[in-house]
């Protein structure tokens, strides 16, 4: 049944189980796990502390900083300035670190492909 | 600053126009149709009629993603409760945004260059096929059913305050012909005609967000603690500037506001309706270039919130916001009425018509999508059938899911149901995101994970809220403080169903005995990182 329903290419020449162990691949791989699995986690771990921070230190938050704008307030807008700069930074590594590896590789599967 | 607000006050004894805002809303109603129907006469395939044929850019879709995204609860809900509850509304807004970087970084690429139309395109990739597309359509529509209830309720709230109808009957009309619309956009346009209606809302709400935060900012002399100061001047909570810090609305129960948290942050990358969107753009580059453009235009969208709400606080105020006949909804629509009286409050509640509109078409193409392509394509037809039928199929399943949509907002008027978007979201994350990282990052991950993550995190979900005081027990809850069977303290089921699904998704991989193919788990990582063999756009 899984082999009627497979998506297309419908039957592929390519031995996708030697391609995932070649170096290029591995490399590849490596640098996108390496950049983006940290970024995840510190992400996460920064706005959990934030929630964390507005859950159970409420007083901690209200700390007035300068006129109505207290410490809550700055913590909440950094978490836009830190979403907004993770964003940007993850576009510039992709853009060169990673379109050009994708690129080179799915053409080289290409050529594989109409052997 | 007192003179500028009894002015404010002067010009709300104008009475609404419900002529002119019934005007306006027509008026986009028209604009949008006939973009619908132009873009109708393209779709002939299955891709086109599902993705909108793989063609619009990354801005194109960034656009469509927000307004996917900010439905009447973001836009409605988030002012309304910076309005009343102050920084603890403000809380909202920020998981919904930072949630993006999970669909950023984790997800969307390699869904785009694995999939085809669904979710479940994905999770079944290198699984068995039918346990898993079952399980995943199931979850999709549940997902959808809570999100598309919760928008029609909506709908029959926000027609009282708008057009002044306040009776049963009134706004059940409403709700039909929100439906009717909403079900010939659909058909006629599918997912190409959905995208354009999305992308002109967002415009839209987007332009009318900024405006109003310029004008309430302008106010006051263009500075935040002052707007801040205003609102706190007028505040009936005590002491008065408990609204810039949190606690108003979470305070006695902090475990629910992280549990709602953990929800949001996790739940936007399983939302399908949201999924569904990275297959419009032709290549996983435009669909990180989608997201990012939904980051800045959705991120800037919750700053202006912050301003609306507390500068509704201010015009408006929290007691007043409350006592219309649209509650917490209504603080965005007044404050518009307290700006710019009668025109610029038909303007936004046009608008904020659009949005429901909007919003129900993409969840129902989403939906109809889902079952006519996983279930009727896939499971009943094993992959057999001709496509065209499956096209056909999904037509028909726009309909019937219209008729319900129509059916269960009547059914929930004057219901307390704010919380079928929270569930919507807790539903995403504990049944759709593990499965979705798993099948992505995890080698040993299995059928049995799967189906067992899915249907746990789905039923531990809805079992929790249904045994939470949003049910029983409380004056709030839905039937009353005089039956009480909330055995589960909290509002929000993230914190046990969340991990609750990860780790169904972990035991039932490793207590698996059924090995999966290690060549099909191969093929999906080089398509997923590479994008080889991914769906290409469809020329016309």
């Amino acid at each position: 049944m899984s082999e009627s329903v497979k998506h297309a290419p419908p039957k592929s020449t390519i031995d996708y189980e030697a391609f995932e162990k070649t170096p290029r691949f591995l490399e590849l791989k490596r640098t996108r796990n390496k950049f983006v699995v940290p970024l995840a986690i510190f992400f996460l771990v920064w706005y959990f502390a934030y929630v964390l921070a507005a859950a159970y230190l409420p007083e901690f938050m209200a700390t007035p900083v300068f006129g109505r704008i207290n410490l809550g307030l700055l913590l909440g807008l950094a978490q836009f300035v830190t979403t907004f700069a993770i964003t940007m930074t993850y576009v510039t590594f992709a853009n060169r670190k990673i379109d050009p590896r994708t690129e080179e590789l799915r053409l080289e599967l290409e050529r594989m492909e109409q052997l | 600053m007192n003179a500028l607000h009894s002015l404010a006050i002067a010009v709300k004894a104008d009475e609404p126009n419900p002529v002119l805002n019934i005007s306006i809303f027509l008026a986009f109603v028209a604009i949008t149709l006939v973009i619908v129907i132009r873009s109708g006469r393209n779709n002939k395939s299955a891709a086109d009629y599902y993705t909108g044929g793989r063609s619009f850019t990354g801005p194109q879709n960034g656009f469509a993603i927000a307004g996917d995204y900010l439905s009447a609860a973001s836009f409605l809900g988030i002012v309304g409760a910076i309005a009343i509850s102050g920084y603890d509304g403000f809380m909202y807004s920020i998981g919904f945004l930072v949630a993006w970087l999970v669909a950023l970084l984790l997800v969307a690429e390699l869904m785009r260059n694995t999939g085809k139309f669904t979710m479940a395109d994905v999770l079944s990739f290198r699984l068995k096929q039918g346990p898993v597309r079952v399980a995943a359509a199931t979850t999709t529509l549940a997902v959808c059913f809570f999100y598309l209830l919760a928008q029609m309720a909506g709908a029959g709230g926000l027609v009282s305050l708008l057009l002044g109808i306040n009776d049963q009957l009134g706004q059940s009309i409403v709700v039909i012909i929100v439906g009717a619309l909403m079900i010939v956009y659909v058909l006629v346009g599918g997912m190409k005609g959905t995208t354009w209606v999305q992308i002109i809302k967002a415009g839209l709400l987007i332009s009318g967000g900024l405006a109003m935060s310029i004008w309430v900012l302008a106010l006051n002399g263009f500075n935040l603690s002052t707007l801040l100061d205003s609102a706190v001047a007028v505040s009936t909570s005590v002491p008065a500037d408990a609204i810039l810090a949190p606690g108003l609305k979470y305070g006695t129960n902090p475990l629910d506001f992280i549990s709602l948290a953990l929800a949001l942050v996790l739940g936007t990358a399983g939302l399908p309706h949201v999924l569904m969107r990275f297959y419009t753009v032709p290549t996983a580059k435009e669909a990180r270039r989608s997201v990012v453009w939904a980051i800045w235009l959705i991120g800037a969208f919750y700053i202006f919130t912050l301003v609306l709400g507390f500068g509704a606080a201010y015009l408006v105020g929290a007691d007043k916001v409350l006592a219309s006949p649209g509650g917490v909804n209504s603080a965005a629509p007044l404050l518009a009425f307290a700006l710019g009286g009668p025109l610029l409050l038909g303007f936004i509640s046009a608008i904020a018509f659009a949005t429901i509109l909007a919003v129900v078409a993409g969840i129902t193409i989403t939906a109809a999508t889902s079952f006519a392509h996983d279930i009727y394509g896939s499971v009943i037809k094993k992959g057999k059938g001709n496509p065209d039928d499956e096209v056909k199929v999904a037509r028909r399943t726009v309909i019937v899911i219209g008729v319900l949509a129509i059916a269960g907002g009547i059914g929930v008027q004057g219901q307390n149901i704010a919380f079928l978007v929270a569930l919507a979201f807790a539903v995403a994350a504990s049944a759709n995101l593990p499965t979705i990282l798993y099948s992505l990052f995890w080698r040993g991950f299995t059928t049995r994970g799967a189906v067992w993550s899915m249907y746990g995190g789905l039923a531990s979900a809805v079992l929790l809220i249904i045994f939470s005081p949003v049910f029983s027990g409380t004056e709030t809850s839905m039937f009353g403080a005089d039956v009480n069977f909330a055995i589960f303290p909290l509002s929000n089921p993230g914190i046990i169903s969340i991990p609750l699904g990860f780790f169904l998704g972990w035991l039932g991989s490793v207590t698996s005995t059924v090995k999966e193919s290690p060549k099909l788990a191969a093929e999906m990582s080089v398509r997923s990182l590479t994008g080889h063999g991914a769906e290409k756009a469809v020329e016309h």
